[in-house]
């Protein structure tokens, strides 16, 4: 029943609700994006093609290689961040000790509760004069005074990167554990049988097995930290001066901002070219993946 | 997944030789040895997850004692972790001074159903087709739903906004809804797809030959079997759905009374001074359900976020 004609007029009927969604909010939007990058569009119902004056606009301004670069940064630190993290966590729950079912359900919080409700605490546990990782500094004596760590430039980069850290872990660790999991008990009680050490088996057996999950949840989280835009829009707009601005805040103000849609535009298919250079090196990574998996 | 006495027990209780239970069972059973710590290990793991759940829980720890906190208490210095005064006023102010908060409540729960029932009726279809039909195309179709999975909604705002205005949906649940749901299916029929591979054949196979059409095999076959499969997706995405509403909230709506939480909180850092412990009592009062189903649902989410994970 695979191949005959009647079959795939089925299946593509049963297809046709998901393909059609997905045209009008998804592909369609992204081809006016394209469309509009030529066009000085802005709050006025006509607009006029401009040809490339968008692209030469961004890029001839300077700032647009430095907001490029901060991006492909922050998103770096993040995900390396969250990777380490990660399989920490993944480590210490995957331990048989008691409490475990209870410690692995206190980690999922950030990643359930509405992720603004989450940055909102955290914009808090910022506030310079009275928040608390400035009042424990100062209790502590690492600091002599109140630090506003979203007012200065580097403290607020880090702080943004810290708090998108934050969001990403429970994820990665849930993950993460489930893939250490699925690896074959007889290996390690192999090894603990010839008298490998917990860390040994950690790093010749674990490890080398999970490489596949590391590069997965890499390429996800890179993906969706580099679209990353609730988090640095709440704590600190892009600023101060600039400097948490990534390429998502630059083409939020941009467009949504300033109204200038044309420019937004021409800065969102840059982005889209990222994403989509992403796209297929995952797509690469996982076809390797399942070939070496058939091996 | 045992605990360490539990695992001993059900090792002594395995072991036929009660003569010498000790060797017996060392020999017996790798299983329990292989999980037993040292005393220092143990003190290891447990200040290793201390420390974890710490970065993990600590907003919201903090969120609850400033949302006990009063102003003048809070706006003070030097800093205090535990609150020096208990007041749980702002749990009562909260009402008076957002006044839609319930109705924010609301909004957050029930554009996060529309969108799982909107994701659901076009996913399960999708999923079944894509599990069990061949034809010129269906990977690369596959291929380009996964990458619409890429695509965040940010980066698409502009046409998107031009597209709600056309559609004259601006300022209505829809303009929430809609572009919601559109980034939440890919996931989903990758999920589903997964779940329904693992159905035999052999069952649609057989209700063919006894003569079942296509659409009574998906709906009395299939469906019933894949409910399981169904019932996580579907949490995924009202999960999905409502942690991540805020910015086409807060782009395609600007009618307080559709407001969902997130963006009827938002209003708060619009005034001179952010009222903290409302703000954070109004969030705990927001987030306390969605707290106590996780609790129940921890299965489902982890199944789900198991077999999400893109591996063929």
């Amino acid at each position: 029943m695979t191949s005959s004609r009647n079959a795939v007029l089925f299946a593509l009927a049963l297809l046709a609700p998901a393909v059609l969604y997905i045209l009008a909010i998804v592909a369609y939007p992204l081809f006016d994006t394209i469309i509009l990058s030529f066009t000085n569009a802005s709050l006025r119902q006509e607009y006029d093609f401009v040809g490339w004056a968008n692209y030469q606009r961004i890029f001839g301004a300077g700032n647009f290689t430095e907001v490029i670069l901060r991006t492909f940064i922050w998103t770096f630190f993040s995900v390396s961040m969250k990777m380490v993290i990660g399989m920490l966590g993944a480590v210490l729950l995957n331990a048989a000790i008691p409490g475990q079912t209870v410690f692995r359900i206190l980690t999922m919080p950030p990643w359930i509760v509405p992720m603004a409700i989450g940055i909102y605490m955290w914009a808090w546990m910022y506030n310079g004069q009275f928040g608390m990782i400035s009042g424990l500094m100062q209790n502590f004596g690492l600091i002599d005074k109140p630090w506003p760590f979203l007012a200065q430039g580097s403290s607020a980069f880090w702080a943004t990167i810290v708090t998108d850290v934050w969001i990403g872990v429970p994820m990665v660790t849930i993950y993460f554990l489930a893939a250490m999991q699925s690896i074959p008990r007889d290996l390690h009680e192999a090894a603990w049988a010839d008298g490998a050490g917990r860390f040994y088996r950690f790093r010749r057996i674990t490890l080398p097995l999970m490489v596949p999950a590391i590069i997965t949840m890499s390429l996800l989280s890179l993906i969706a930290t580099f679209n990353s835009f609730d988090i640095i829009w709440i704590l600190t707009q892009g600023g101060p001066s600039g400097q948490t601005t990534t390429m998502i805040i630059d083409t939020y103000r941009t467009a949504i901002g300033s109204r200038k849609y044309g420019e937004g535009a021409a800065r969102a298919v840059v982005i889209s070219l990222f994403v989509i250079a992403f796209c297929i090196v995952y797509f690469r990574a996982v076809r390797r993946l399942s070939q070496g998996e058939a091996k | 997944m045992t605990d360490i006495p539990r695992s001993q027990e059900v090792a002594s209780v395995d072991s036929p030789a009660l003569v010498k239970p000790q060797r017996k069972v060392r020999a017996r059973s790798s299983r329990a040895m292989i999980d037993r710590y040292k005393w220092y290990e143990i003190a290891a793991l447990y200040t290793g997850i201390a420390v974890f759940l710490f970065f993990v829980l600590a907003p919201f720890i903090e969120g609850f004692l400033v949302s006990l906190k009063p102003l003048a208490q809070l706006f003070s210095r030097p800093y205090t972790f535990i609150p020096k005064m208990w007041s749980f006023d702002a749990y009562f102010t909260i009402w008076t001074s957002v006044p839609a908060l319930a109705l924010h409540i609301f909004n957050s729960f029930f554009i996060s159903t529309v969108v799982t029932l909107i994701v659901i009726a076009i996913v399960v279809p999708a999923a079944y087709a894509f599990a069990r039909f061949r034809f010129a195309g269906s990977g690369l179709l596959l291929g380009i739903f996964l990458a619409v999975n890429m695509f965040s909604g940010a980066v698409l705002l502009i046409p998107l906004f031009r597209l709600m205005r056309s559609l004259g949906l601006l300022n209505t649940y829809w303009a929430m809804i809609v572009p919601g749901a559109a980034f939440l299916i890919p996931s989903s029929i990758w999920l589903l797809r997964t779940y329904m591979l693992r159905i035999p054949r052999e069952l649609d196979e057989a209700a063919w030959v006894d003569g079942a059409s296509r659409l009574y095999t998906l709906r009395r076959v299939i469906l019933p079997l894949a409910m399981p499969g169904i019932v996580v997706v579907a949490i995924m995405t009202f999960i999905g759905a409502y942690a991540q509403q805020f910015i086409f909230a807060l782009t395609f709506n600007s009618r307080t009374e559709f407001m969902p939480l997130p963006i009827g909180l938002f209003a708060f850092f619009g005034k001179q001074e952010v009222i903290w412990n409302e703000l954070m009592a109004a969030s705990f009062v927001g987030i306390l359900p969605v707290m106590i189903v996780i609790v129940f649902l921890q299965r489902y989410l982890v199944a789900g976020l198991t077999a999400g994970a893109i591996k063929q």
